[in-house]
């Protein structure tokens, strides 16, 4: 097991609010970590800042490629994300005019290459590439039963789906390690334990590291190897399901006092 | 310096025809978020309005003046009733296709049913010029600048202190939160269009009045400019709308003056331009970041 | 192989529609029934075609407004009547396009990466500043002879020339939809933030298909100039650009089928609305007002004509 990501002392400032302060954390090759906190406790801009979406106010982000020791501090989103990080949106963002089948490739496109006089003037080598391209999106969305959707148009699924589709999408991406923000917002239990199933399976079958932020304790606990605690922008705990199920600032942060 | 103050009073008359303008714009804009392509044709109405009561009915400037504003207001309003309210919820784009269609319907209806040619405006208000410091201004100019800046206050305080204003800026922050506190968007979006329409016929006249000349065509060019004002001083911004317009006729009449006339129109984009590249919604404008 | 050989059968069907339509104006020209006024009405519907399918590219597939599509016209056109007036051969006016596509190009890049970062409404009023700047700076050199403008361009620009262009175009522009970079285009237009994090460099693409359109709206000037043989600055303005916008809102904002369609239709109701002399305008406006009002999404809003799916449900109404 080695550690992908490093992330020391990182401070986020909006104005005068401090966001996320002296956070530090690591992330692990094939891992399943969960980062919980009350509405407001800096996760999503945590995310956001290991994602590129943000920069730090302060402190460092670092990226360790093959060995290779790559600073994400100042790497643009869409370089972070060709380094093998990916993500799925709180508030889901799906390419919504654009077909499932288009939204997964989307995800693709750093995978495969197509000149643009091959593209326009459509040589062979074109639909060859599209062809094995469009399979292999295909298998993904196969994956989590959405096949059968990929000729809609993403706005028209269920939201259910959505979730899900943005997942598949960050899939795509063959990336090493995949942040979910909230997976099971708005799901029924039913749903959340399925989405929890299918969760474990793709990590352990892609071999990638999930890091995801839940509210739902239940999903979370069950599922995940190491959770984070985040509360009011500072780091409040780590440690396996169990050790925080014990820790007693926890439990007065998160569960409230009679908890 | 001499000259250099001459061109800021011509600068400054200029510009505040094209804040009454910029304006419009910006409250139509702030409102219903719509480039109202027509808005310039309204100020050519306004314009042919004054030329027809002064010519056949005798009118006096403020009289002229008033009925044109009346006037135009209510064509503004017309407007947007038949021609942009069904469009309310449609694409963005659309609206502004069909405020296009209603520009071009305007221009060339009036070039039907009066000619296209250019005509004089009837000189009610005979010039005389003041020498001030060997800077000249002719009286014509004083009430310009008097009267923009007479009716820029009062719609200051239309928008501060009357309900309909608060209304104004309740439906432009957040359309439905308004509704919920009983807020008729309607009322309220004809009464900002009769604002603005009227601020145009007020500029159209005085334009009349100032250059001698109008045409069907007149209110092209001008709007754009002030459209271009509109957006330097922040788009939905009402006191950036009137900087911007001061600002424009500053610019262009201080090219003009230093010889470079010909690209007096390039200098005043090369300055928006730049403007938006260093304040992404211009001077007064407000940038929402998005959330992610 | 079973790939190739399907696409092959729609590529071929599409190489007969436009053969067939090519054979049957040929035809009509040689009859009569195609006079030259008719003609010059089908010349320019298919500039326009060309100048719709580009900035329907850029507005449409990639999201962003561009207010400027005459001002890369322009530069085309001046490139095509400086050039030809030069050297008057065949060969010149295929250099003059050339010249034309890439000063066109590099002039987008230099507007582009710059304008590119503003949004909506911001965008397309700075770049219609930028056109109306490329336009005054035509309006004020020597070599294009100033606000009177060129003329006696020698015509190169025949209607078999223009139809072929129109068609080699369209077939860039669709092909390029439907590839690897029109689908990164559409997810930057659909949402920027998302399509950087699935590692898109969106400025860089946001600029590749500016840059398209502006090339194509460079060819579509040429062929204007020299069909033409008279062009002048105030030709390439802001109405100019408006034109052109009018045509793709009217066709449907990402169809580009809709964008043929209008320029199709458009060209039509002008020509014959030619004899109404001044109501000609007036009716023009009515009717796009009534158009957009009743049809908000444009004749197609988003639809395209497909010969795969005409196949598939020829097919099924067969079973």
């Amino acid at each position: 097991m080695t550690t992908l990501l490093k992330v020391n002392n990182l401070v986020k400032k909006f104005g005068g609010l401090t966001a996320v302060s002296d956070v530090s954390m690591q992330i692990n090759s094939d891992e399943l970590i969960a980062l919980i906190g009350p509405n407001g406790a800096g996760k999503t801009t945590l995310f956001n800042m290991l994602t590129g979406v943000i920069s730090p106010s302060s402190g460092t982000i670092t990226f360790d490629q093959e060995g290779k020791k790559i600073s994400l501090n100042h790497k643009k989103a869409y370089q972070i994300a060709e380094l093998g990080l990916a993500r799925t949106f709180q508030n889901i963002r799906l390419f919504k005019d654009m077909t499932v089948l288009d939204n997964v490739l989307v995800a693709m496109t750093n995978q495969y290459k197509e000149g643009f006089l091959q593209a326009v003037l459509r040589f062979p080598k074109f639909y060859q590439t599209e062809d094995v391209i469009v399979k292999k999106a295909r298998n993904l969305l196969a994956i989590f039963d959405l096949d059968k959707d990929m000729h809609k148009r993403a706005c028209n699924l269920p939201y259910g789906l959505q979730r899900r589709l943005e997942i598949v999408r960050g899939l795509a991406m063959s990336p090493k390690i995949l942040f979910l923000d909230e997976p099971a917002a708005g799901m029924n239990p039913e749903e959340t334990a399925a989405l929890a199933k299918l969760i474990r399976k793709i990590q352990k079958q892609f071999h990638i590291t999930v890091v995801l932020i839940e509210h739902d304790m239940s999903l979370v606990m069950n599922l995940v190897e190491r959770i984070y605690v985040l509360d009011q922008g500072t780091l409040l705990a780590e440690g396996t399901p169990k050790e925080i199920k014990q820790n007693k600032t926890v439990i007065k942060a998160y569960l409230g006092e009679e908890g | 310096m001499q000259t250099f103050f001459q061109q800021v009073i011509n600068g400054l008359s200029l510009g505040s025809i094209y804040a009454l303008l910029a304006l419009g714009y910006t409250m139509v804009y702030g409102i219903i978020k719509l480039i109202n392509f027509a808005h310039g044709d309204i100020y050519m109405l306004g314009a042919f309005w004054g030329y027809y009561v002064i010519n056949v009915w005798h009118f006096n400037f403020i009289a002229a003046l008033l009925s044109a504003m009346v006037i135009c207001g209510l064509s503004g309003v017309i407007i947007e009733y038949f021609a942009y309210r069904p469009l309310r919820h449609s694409p963005r784009i659309t609206a502004l296709i069909t405020a296009i269609g209603v520009s071009f319907f305007l221009e060339n209806g009036m070039a039907y049913l009066f000619g296209s040619n250019a005509r004089d405006f009837p000189q009610i208000v005979k010039q005389v010029n003041y020498n001030i410091g060997g800077v000249r201004i002719s009286n014509i100019q004083i009430q310009i600048l008097a009267t923009a800046c007479i009716l820029m206050l009062l719609l200051q305080l239309i928008i501060r202190y009357t309900k309909m204003g608060r209304a104004m800026r309740a439906v432009s922050v957040d359309n439905d939160a308004a509704q919920l506190v009983g807020i008729n968007p309607n009322l309220t979006i004809s009464f900002t269009f009769a604002l603005g329409s009227a601020l145009a016929g007020a500029a159209g006249v005085m334009i009349g009045l100032y250059y001698n000349s109008i045409d069907p065509l007149m209110g092209m060019t001008p709007g754009i400019k002030a459209f271009v004002a509109a957006v330097v001083g922040g788009i939905g911004s009402v006191p950036g709308a009137s900087l911007g317009g001061f600002l424009i006729g500053l610019l262009e009449t201080l090219v003009q003056s230093v010889g470079l006339s010909a690209y007096k129109d390039a200098v005043v984009y090369v300055v928006l331009i730049v403007i938006l590249l260093i304040l992404p919604t211009g001077i007064f404008g407000k940038n929402v970041k998005e959330k992610v | 192989m079973i790939i190739l050989k399907a696409n092959l059968k729609y590529n071929v069907c599409w190489f007969i529609v436009m053969a067939a339509a090519f054979y049957l104006v040929n035809i009509l020209v040689m009859v009569g029934i195609i006079d030259s006024f008719i003609e010059n009405m089908l010349v320019t519907i298919w500039i326009n075609v060309i100048l719709a399918t580009g900035l329907n590219l850029i507005i449409g597939f990639a999201g962003q407004f561009s207010l400027g599509h005459a001002g890369f016209m322009a530069i085309g056109a001046y490139a095509a009547a400086i050039i030809t007036q030069q050297v008057d051969t065949v060969g010149g006016f295929y250099l003059s396009l050339v010249v034309g596509v890439i000063i066109a190009i590099i002039a987008a890049v230099i507007v582009g990466i710059p304008t590119l970062r503003l949004k909506g409404d911001y965008l397309a009023i700075a770049t219609m500043g930028a056109a109306e700047i490329i336009r005054i700076i035509i309006n004020n050199l020597k070599i294009t002879n100033g606000p009177a403008g060129m003329f006696n361009i020698p015509q190169f620009a025949t209607w078999p020339f223009v139809y072929i262009t129109m068609c080699v175009t369209t077939i860039v522009v669709v092909n390029f939809i439907n590839s690897r970079g029109g689908r990164i285009i559409m997810s930057v237009r659909d949402d920027e933030i998302a399509a950087e994090s699935m590692g898109i460099n969106t400025t860089r693409w946001k600029l590749a298909a500016f840059v398209l359109g502006a090339a194509t709206a460079a060819i579509a000037g040429g062929l204007h100039a020299s069909y033409l043989q008279t062009i002048a600055p105030n030709d390439f303005g802001i109405m100019e650009s408006i034109s052109i916008l009018i045509i793709v809102v009217l066709g449907g904002v990402g169809s580009i089928t809709g964008s043929v369609v209008a320029a199709v239709v458009l060209g039509v109701l002008d020509t014959i609305l030619q004899d109404f002399g001044t109501l000609r305008m007036v009716i023009y406006a009515v009717a796009l007002i009534l158009i957009m009002v009743f049809k908000p999404s444009g004749l197609l809003g988003t639809w395209e004509f497909s010969i795969r799916r005409l196949f598939a449900s020829l097919k099924r109404r067969k079973v």
